[in-house]
Formats: C-alpha cells, sequence, structure tokens
C-alpha cells in the first residue's frame, strides 16, 4: 500500500520532461565528440592533434580572444561610469540609456554589420568639401579592428549594461562617494578604486558572457573581413571533416566553462546572450 | 516680528548641461556605432537609384517573391521554433520548479540552459551534422540497431525541417531561463486555496496557474521568435545559404548586389528592424503585465 502511494506521487511526467530535455542537450555533444575521435581508431585525438597543430588556428583563435579581452575593456570602460552617473546623479537618463542598451535586441548582428559596412566604407570629408581628412574605417586594418570591436561592444552592451546596473544595485553608490570624496578622492580613483571593486562580480559575469560571445561570433567577423575563430572554423568545415568536429566540441567546452564561472561569481542568476 | 525663514530643505541638485556630460561619450559611442549604422539603413531603403525620395523599394518588399518567400520562410521557422521550444522549455522548467523533482536537478539543467542558449552559430551546426547528418550518431544507431532509416524516410538535416530542430537547441533552453523564476512566483497558497474549494490538479493548472503565467509564456515565445528571426550564423554554416531565410538574403545581399537593386537590400534590412522592434515591444508589453500576479 505504501509503495503504491509512493508509486503514485512519483513524478513520471516530470521525469519523462527533463529526460526529454537532458537528451535533446546531450546527444549533439556526444555524437560530436564521438565524431571526433572516430578519424583514427589507432591515435583518438588525432582530430585534435591536427587541429591544434594549424597555425591559423591559433592565429584566428589568439585574435579571437584578444578581440574579447579589448571589447572587455572597452565596455567596462563605456559602461561603468555611464551606469554609475545614472545612479548618482542622472537618474532621469536611465530610461533613455536604458532603451539604447536594448538596441542591440531590435538591430541583430546582420543588419548591424549591414549598416557599418554603409556607414564607414566611404572616406571622411570635411563637410562640403572633397577634403578627405580620413581614409574608410574599411580600407585599413586598423580601422576594420576598430569597426569590429565597436559592434562587439553594440552586441555585448545589453548583457554588460544588465550587469553592471544590477551589480551596483546591491551596493551603496551614494554613501560609498560621499566617503571617497570627504577622503578627498578624484572621480578617476572613485570609479577606479571604491566601484569597480564592489563590482568585481557582476563585471565578472557580464565579461565572460561578452568573452563568449565574441570568440565565437562569426557574422561581423566574416562580413568585415577579419581572420578570426568563427570563420576559420566555419572554412574549415568547408573541406575538413574531422577537425571541424574537434573544434566545435572545445568551443562547447570553453562555453561551457564561461557559463560555470558565470554561475559561481553570480551565485545561479543566470543570464543568456544570443550570438547565432 | 515678523522674520521670513527660509527653509533649508536639501533641493535635488538642478541638473544642468554638465551633469548630461557625463553621459555624453555613452551618447556617442551609440550615435557612431548604433544610430547612425540604422539612420543609414533606413533612409537608403527610401532612395531610388537616382538619388530620389521613393516608396518603391517598401512595396517591393511586398510583392518581389525572392523577398515575400524569405519573409515567409523566417517567420515559420521562428514561429515553429518558438512554439516547440516554448513548449518543451516550458515543460522542462515546470519539472525542475514544482514538478517535483530532485532539488539538485535545477541548477544542473539552469546551468545547461545556460551553456545551450549561448551554443550557436557554426559549432551548433557542426554538432548536428555529427548527430543527424548522413553520417551522423543518431542516424547511424537508428539504421544500424533499429531498422530505420532517417534518409530515405524523407528526413533531411539541410531542409526547413531539419534547421527548425538545430534552432530547437537553443531555443527552449532560453525558454527553461525565463520561465523557471516565472513558475517559482507561483504562490503556494494559491494551489492550497484551489484545493481546499476542491479543484483537482488539472483545475488549478488549467484555471489558476496558466492564466497567471500566461503573459509570461507569451512574452517569452515571442521573445525566442525574435531570437530565431535574427539568427544568421547556423543557417548559414548549416545549409551554406540553400535556405533563404531573411537573415541569408541579406547577408547575400552584403556580399553582392544579388537583388540587383541595393535599396531593396535595405528595404529588406529595415523590414527585419520592423519585425524585431515589433516582437521586442510584444516582449515587454506582456512582461509589464506579468508583474501584476508575480513578483
Amino acid at each position: 500500500m505504501k509503495f503504491l502511494n509512493r508509486l503514485r506521487k512519483f513524478p513520471f511526467l516530470a521525469w519523462l520532461w527533463f529526460l526529454l530535455g537532458a537528451l535533446y542537450f546531450v546527444l549533439p555533444l556526444l555524437a560530436t565528440f564521438e565524431f571526433s575521435l572516430s578519424w583514427d581508431p589507432a591515435v583518438p585525438f588525432k582530430a585534435y592533434q591536427r587541429a591544434f597543430e594549424d597555425v591559423r588556428f591559433w592565429r584566428s583563435f589568439i585574435a579571437s580572444n584578444v578581440f574579447a579581452v579589448i571589447t572587455i575593456i572597452a565596455c567596462i570602460i563605456l559602461v561603468v561610469p555611464t551606469a554609475y552617473w545614472i545612479r548618482l546623479r542622472l537618474p532621469q537618463a536611465r530610461r533613455i540609456v536604458e532603451f539604447i542598451t536594448l538596441m542591440p535586441f531590435v538591430v541583430p548582428a546582420i543588419i548591424l554589420v549591414f549598416g557599418l559596412i554603409r556607414v564607414y566604407s566611404t572616406p571622411f570629408t570635411i563637410p562640403f568639401t572633397n577634403i578627405v581628412f580620413m581614409q574608410a574605417l574599411t580600407q585599413f586594418k586598423a580601422g576594420t579592428n576598430i569597426l569590429i570591436v565597436a559592434g562587439y561592444m553594440v552586441l555585448a552592451m545589453p548583457y554588460m549594461y544588465r550587469s553592471v546596473d544590477t551589480g551596483m544595485r546591491t551596493v551603496d553608490i551614494l554613501t560609498l562617494t560621499e566617503a571617497a570624496q570627504s577622503l578627498g578622492a578624484s572621480w578617476f580613483v572613485i570609479i577606479t578604486r571604491v566601484i569597480l571593486p564592489n563590482i568585481r562580480s557582476a563585471l565578472l559575469s557580464g565579461a565572460l558572457l561578452t568573452f563568449a560571445i565574441v570568440v565565437g561570433e562569426v557574422i561581423l567577423a566574416s562580413f568585415l573581413g577579419v581572420n578570426a575563430f568563427g570563420p576559420y572554423l566555419f572554412l574549415l568545415g568547408q573541406h575538413r571533416a574531422y577537425e571541424p568536429a574537434a573544434l566545435s566540441f572545445v568551443s562547447f567546452l570553453l562555453t561551457w566553462i564561461a557559463m560555470g564561472m558565470i554561475q559561481l561569481v553570480t551565485g545561479g542568476q543566470n543570464q543568456t546572450a544570443g550570438g547565432h | 516680528m515678523a522674520q521670513t525663514t527660509v527653509p533649508l530643505k536639501k533641493t535635488p541638485a538642478p541638473t544642468n548641461w554638465k551633469t548630461w556630460l557625463g553621459v555624453a561619450p555613452f551618447f556617442l559611442f551609440a550615435i557612431l556605432f548604433l544610430f547612425l549604422p540604422s539612420m543609414r539603413l533606413i533612409t537608403a531603403s527610401f532612395t531610388s537609384p537616382e538619388g530620389n525620395f521613393t516608396l518603391d523599394n517598401i512595396r517591393q518588399l511586398f510583392t518581389v517573391p525572392l523577398i515575400v518567400n524569405a519573409y515567409k520562410l523566417s517567420i515559420q521557422i521562428s514561429a515553429i521554433t518558438a512554439l516547440g521550444g516554448g513548449i518543451l522549455g516550458f515543460l522542462l522548467a515546470y519539472a525542475v520548479t514544482v514538478g517535483g523533482l530532485p532539488k539538485s536537478l535545477r541548477p544542473i539543467l539552469m546551468t545547461f540552459s545556460g551553456v545551450a542558449s549561448n551554443f550557436a552559430g557554426v559549432p551548433l551546426a557542426f554538432a548536428f551534422v555529427a548527430t543527424l547528418g548522413r553520417q551522423g550518431f543518431i542516424t547511424h544507431v537508428l539504421r544500424d540497431y533499429l531498422g530505420v532509416d532517417l534518409y530515405s524516410a524523407g528526413f533531411n538535416l539541410y531542409s526547413f525541417a531539419g534547421l527548425s530542430l538545430v534552432y530547437m537547441y537553443f531555443q527552449f533552453p532560453l525558454m527553461v531561463l525565463i520561465m523557471a523564476p516565472a513558475l517559482d512566483g507561483l504562490k503556494r497558497e494559491w494551489r492550497e486555496a484551489a484545493e481546499n474549494l476542491g479543484a483537482t490538479s488539472t483545475q488549478y493548472w488549467l484555471r489558476v496557474a496558466l492564466p497567471v503565467l500566461l503573459p509570461s509564456i507569451l512574452g517569452a515565445m515571442i521573445l525566442l521568435f525574435g531570437n530565431a528571426f535574427g539568427a544568421y550564423a547556423t543557417a548559414y554554416a548549416l545549409t551554406g545559404g540553400r535556405i533563404g531565410i531573411v537573415t541569408i538574403q541579406i547577408g547575400a545581399q552584403i556580399r553582392g548586389d544579388v537583388l540587383y537593386n541595393p535599396g531593396l537590400g535595405y528595404a529588406m534590412a529595415v523590414g527585419m528592424v520592423v519585425i524585431m522592434a515589433i516582437s521586442l515591444a510584444g516582449y515587454s508589453w506582456l512582461q509589464a503585465k506579468t508583474e501584476r500576479w508575480l513578483r
């Protein structure tokens, strides 16, 4: 009787949904891993060896990581003072700034890159004359790099801003600022030595999410012609079979590490991005 | 002796233009890299090849078959995966919140959802090729052990159905992430009250829980719709542009003027922005409605 009772309470349906979801999650990863090992049964990690031997892999992967780091730093420099100033002095700007940070949801990456190319592929001239004072950004390497980092910053903005703003909600910005000011701290010192350390877990979670977006990003990089990891993996997939599977599995692991760390630093308040 | 006292009330500091300088870099950045590009696309879509104002490009969005088809395909795939992903995601979120599964499963599912909703683009496409492609893992297992040949039964990963399956991989985890907190908001008292009044579990769900959750479910599904609508890399990596959804067509237009009319390409981009804006507006409107009951 007791057993029957317990059986009736057993959440069959809930388990069914859970198993279904778990299969959906795990099977593609399992299949990718299995496929990446199946190249040569004698040398199970051959695909990984070959993939890591390729200089172009390292070049593009390092480039993507550098872009990610620059994007994160530039985003912090732009977002933290803005969010701080809004909380401290300019609450009336909150709505408009929040609205702007949501814009990337309305302007997906493919449209963003379309617009960026359209605007920055013509040289800048002094108004009403034909005198060029700056080349088109898409015409030289540093210019393209500026464009791509700016594009990544736009894509990362919603997550970065929300992370930072949530982080600031939990600390008393006003009191901290007044205390620092009364000790004679300058604005620069207040932001770098007082505010930043107090929101470091929020910063870290925003940074990791940005990292996950940038490292695998394909659209901006391929349309701007930048040798990043995303386009490299795509091209590799055009003419190789096993190495792309290996690298796909590796990039899954990287995403996993980034998300796991976010989980750790925020204590479960997960966030999500979309770089599809 | 009358003395006028000036009350020492602390007035909020008047915001002059100098205070706004603090957010100037942010606005400058947004103007340079977000508004200028979007505005340029919008103005270009209303410009004829001769440089005059025209509504022709917008009109052609609704008449050129290639474009109408692209929008149709995009809307279909986004709606199907939003619905499918929404239902599966909701059921999963239900299972780990109020469904009675062990508490320890929840953080695992949430982390997994965080990873999967961010795991998209090229690697995702490759993962599904290894799973359901012609030489894929599941294709093999089904053929060798169950005698079911997916591909001769009409399945094709590089088709609309296949692409939908791939999209689902980042769609339903997003639903889990949004719905789990909403399901947490269901108050225990509501269920107890319903049970005390003699309601069955089905009645409780149909009459109490689902109506309360409905705005949040719909809002989340609209978000999933936009999520799929803006996707490009996954579809491109999987089908190489054979399935002409809007993003793929726009990509082709950027690479080279495949529509033989640049203005039409810009109009296509603007049409997409409009759809994304409508879905985001719908989402925030429903989100505001949700907050009445939950939290």
